[in-house]
């Protein structure tokens, strides 16, 4: 059970609900059940070949995965993933 | 104007003077690489070719002296806001050059770069949580100011009329005289300013000219300064009936946009500027005859972490 932190600006997409308890493997499991409770959120996270946007920054506790495996970077019980808004210079590729 | 000035809190007057002749009347850009078309014509305004090297200097300005003016400023107080770019490396250069301090909320996950710009002319940085944007910077710094009223100005950008009022009078003016027969203005919404005071302006000079607001096409877009009011803090300061149309931009589209226009026009632009280009070439490719406008709020200068991967 990873808890997912959903940003401000996505809790529309949400219920408005900030914190949520996913069970998965990896990132890209938990993407996978995020988007498929709050399918409105598909559209934001992911380009049209199913990838990440290259501007969402999903981090796996401190690090962007980006510089861990992607969407496999493997996840734990205690891990938090935390989807942030891109600002000026903040975006990872 | 001149009213304001001779009025202002004395050792200030010529500090403001002096600044304002570095303020605004920026050049107007032909686009004639990117976008050509028979009885179309399409200008983009230089802003970044002025004081703090961005349009922010315009609005920054005129909250400074209008809070000079009414003694809210020069007193020793601190001038307080929340932002993530332009208008604070603004407001720490006129803070710089007035003697006036200047303490910054922007959200912690501003790149370094844009940090130590702003550290380097000497604004105080607090930082907010990253989940939040600049919507969380903006919270804090309202509480900052409501609990401390004597130590900090805030001057709250995204609600100060100060901040469309200086396009009203300045950057729709100098459009008028350069190009009196506009037809169409774009631009993209951040604290909305810039929209509201150039639209406003321009509909009183012609009500025929059409103006078309752009924002972001994702809450979790990369343009910075931009705002999906969708899902963000509306400023107060918008005006939700100026617009004629309001049309969608994508990061990518911007991206993609910057890498045309260094090839074809030679310019190194920011993402919010390439994104207000690509609006102005959909509304003019879409027209018979017409002069579009727009502004370019900054250029590439601040966004080396970026821009090294999209020009890469």
């Amino acid at each position: 059970m990873a808890t997912v932190v959903i940003p401000t600006p996505l809790r529309k997409f949400t219920n408005q609900t900030a914190k949520l308890q996913i069970s998965a493997d990896t990132v890209g499991g938990i993407i996978e059940e995020l988007t498929r409770n709050f399918p409105d959120l598909k559209k934001h996270l992911l380009d049209d070949q199913g990838k990440v946007r290259s501007f969402v920054n999903i981090f796996a506790g401190d690090e962007d995965i980006r510089d861990l495996q992607q969407e496999k970077t493997a996840v734990e019980e205690s891990t938090i993933i935390s989807i942030v808004p891109a600002i000026a210079g903040g975006i990872s590729f | 104007m001149s009213d304001l000035l001779t009025t202002a809190i004395p050792g200030f007057r010529e500090k403001l003077t002096a600044l304002q002749s570095q303020i605004g009347n920026t050049p107007l850009f032909e686009v004639r690489q990117l976008f050509r078309k028979k009885n179309v014509s399409l200008y983009a305004k230089q802003e970044w070719a002025q004081l703090s090297g961005s349009v922010k200097a315009r609005a920054a300005y005129a909250i400074f002296r209008d809070a000079i003016y009414k003694g809210l400023l020069g007193n020793g107080k601190t001038l307080l806001d929340a932002t993530s770019g332009n208008t604070g490396i603004a407001y720490a250069w006129l803070g710089k050059a007035l003697g006036i301090p200047v303490t910054l909320c922007l959200p912690e996950n501003a790149s370094e770069e844009r940090k130590e710009i702003l550290k380097s002319v000497g604004a105080g940085l607090i930082l907010t949580s990253r989940f939040e944007g600049t919507d969380g910077a903006q919270e804090l710094a309202r509480s900052l100011a409501e609990n401390d009223p004597e130590r900090y100005f805030y001057a709250d950008q995204y609600k100060n009329d100060n901040n469309w009022k200086a396009h009203y009078y300045g950057t729709a003016v100098e459009i008028i005289e350069k190009v009196p027969g506009i037809t169409h203005f774009v631009a993209g919404l951040g604290t909305t300013g810039t929209f509201v005071g150039t639209g406003r302006r321009l509909k009183k000079y012609n009500p025929q000219i059409q103006v078309i607001s752009l924002q972001p096409d994702n809450p979790l877009h990369g343009l910075e300064g931009w705002k999906h009011l969708e899902t963000a803090v509306v400023p107060q300061i918008y005006d939700p009936g100026l617009a004629d149309r309001n049309l969608e931009i994508g990061t990518e589209e911007s991206w993609q946009m910057i890498r045309e226009a260094r090839d074809k026009e030679g310019l190194i632009l920011s993402p919010s500027s390439a994104a207000n280009l690509a609006g102005a070439i959909r509304v003019a490719s879409g027209l018979d005859e017409g002069i579009v406008v727009t502004v370019l709020p900054d250029n590439g200068d601040k966004y080396g972490e970026i821009l090294k991967k999209i020009l890469r």
